[in-house]
């Protein structure tokens, strides 16, 4: 798959960015790092840009409960439905609903096994091929847990 | 929402009319080895070539500010070896490249090798070409030099650019010709730094034996935009003598060539044989050279 890794919001901390970025590239995929600091604009445009599959936001500061949903409007309204969104970084356990609600079909705390992020992965890739819902702008009966 | 799979005819059409989306897709396509078959329309290519890390991404962006400033539309191919163990890239150049991600008048993709036999000599063209039919007015191809199919990705440009970094004076001296046979313009990158002033001598000097005299050498800097202007006016200035149209176009034959002989079908069988001796080197090109006729037929 072609995935975009981003980190919306002000922090400049990205080491955990990066150390997915090396997980998913030694696990097949074509991973497009986008460096810190991005705006929902900027990342949709790279989407689009890039043709990716999937994007993966870290997020540390907080900004997740206003970025990662408006993100996810952003890409519905540029006609990406069927890009899937997953989260990682420190997301408190009662705003996961929020991110799930705006299409967000995975979150990975911290400490998650690099072994779970590929699995989802390949349940991603497995349900695209029978034509079932992944995408952030697609049917939100399923999600990873 | 159903996946619809758009005609590539219709995907063409729309990537024309400037749709990006269509234009991501339809690069897609291309790597996987769709050919759209447009007429060779007038394209205006540079491709940036030099060794890892020395600032070829941030010295990308830093052009293309500029030449936005002045109107242009600039298309970058930024092209990242697959590992040959997972098939996975990283694709990290974007991230160097100001303004690649919020201007109209800038489209950066992002390309894994893929480790395609003989590298992507196939596919490279009929990027170009649809990047130039969409109305980019600039198409820069970034690849890394080193390993022969990715510096020969950069002969499939009008003009090339090798950049270069501090503390690389030795490593020219004991390389002599290569790429800087193919290089119409070389930046040492990082004169900020001091020692990109001894790079930029012993390049001096080799050129100086080779009698390379039409290679314009710049020392800039990325970093604080010493140099770049007048390394633009470099690259504008710049147009292909004839006998370096000649060694491009030997590059770019050869390329072909490592792409149709490494995906001989029998390839494996012939390897076989020389390794056991029952046929000579001699012997096997020319069966090599039978098999291609044939497939043609
Ligand atoms: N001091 C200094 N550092 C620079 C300059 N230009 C780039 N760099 C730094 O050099 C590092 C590599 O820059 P890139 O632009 O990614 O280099 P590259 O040649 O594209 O690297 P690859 O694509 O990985 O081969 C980064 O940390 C840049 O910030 C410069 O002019 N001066
Ligand atoms: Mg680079």
């Amino acid at each position: 798959m072609r995935i975009v890794i981003a980190k919306p919001g002000l922090d400049g901390h990205d080491r955990g960015a990066k150390v997915i970025t090396r997980i998913l590239r030694d696990a097949g995929h074509e991973v497009i790092y986008t460096g810190i600091r991005k705006t929902p604009e900027e990342i949709t445009r790279i989407m689009i840009d890039e043709d990716a599959h999937a994007l993966g936001l870290s997020s540390l500061s907080g900004a997740h409960q206003v970025l990662i949903p408006k993100i996810c409007e952003k890409l519905k309204s540029s006609n990406m439905h069927d890009v899937v969104v997953f989260a990682g970084g420190i997301i408190p356990e009662h705003d996961h609903q929020i991110l799930f609600d705006s299409g967000v079909r995975a979150i990975f705390g911290p400490g998650t096994h690099s072994n779970t992020i590929t699995e989802f992965l390949s349940e991603v890739e497995n349900r695209k091929l029978n034509k079932m819902p992944t995408g952030v702008g697609e049917d939100l009966g399923w999600r990873w847990c | 929402m159903a996946l619809v799979l758009i005609e590539d005819s219709e995907l063409l059409e729309s990537a024309l009319r400037g749709d990006r989306r269509s234009l991501g897709k339809l690069i897609s396509r291309i790597e996987l080895g769709f050919n759209p078959g447009l007429k060779k329309s007038k394209t205006w290519t540079l491709g940036v070539t030099g060794p890892p890390g020395v600032g070829k991404s941030t010295l990308i962006g830093s052009m293309i500010s500029e030449w936005v400033r002045r109107g242009e539309r600039v298309a970058v191919l930024a092209v990242d070896p697959s590992s040959p163990k997972s098939g996975g890239a990283l694709l990290g150049d974007r991230m160097r490249m100001q303004g690649s991600d919020s201007s109209d008048s800038v489209y950066v993709r992002s390309i894994a090798t893929r480790n395609h036999p003989g590298g992507l000599s196939y596919f490279i063209d009929p990027m170009i070409d649809v990047l130039a039919a969409a109305g980019w007015s600039k198409i820069i191809i970034e690849t890394v030099g080193s390993g022969q199919s990715q510096t020969r990705i950069a002969a499939f440009t009008d003009r090339i650019l090798l950049v270069e970094g501090p503390d690389r004076g030795d490593i020219i001296q004991a390389e002599k010709a290569g790429i800087i046979e193919l290089a119409d313009i070389i930046a040492i990158n990082k004169s900020d730094i001091p020692s990109a002033k001894e790079t930029f001598d012993s390049i001096i000097y080799s050129l100086d034996m080779s009698k390379s005299s039409n290679v314009d050498v710049h020392l800039v800097s990325a970093l604080n935009g010493d140099g770049i202007i007048s390394l633009i006016a470099s690259i504008e200035k710049c147009h292909n003598y004839e006998d370096e149209n000649f060694i491009r176009l030997k590059e770019r034959l050869l390329s072909f060539w490592d792409s149709r002989l490494l995906s001989y079908p029998d390839l494996n069988d012939l390897l076989e044989q020389l390794n056991t001796g029952t046929i000579t080197l001699d012997e096997a090109s020319d069966m090599v050279c039978k098999g291609l006729l044939e497939e043609e037929i």
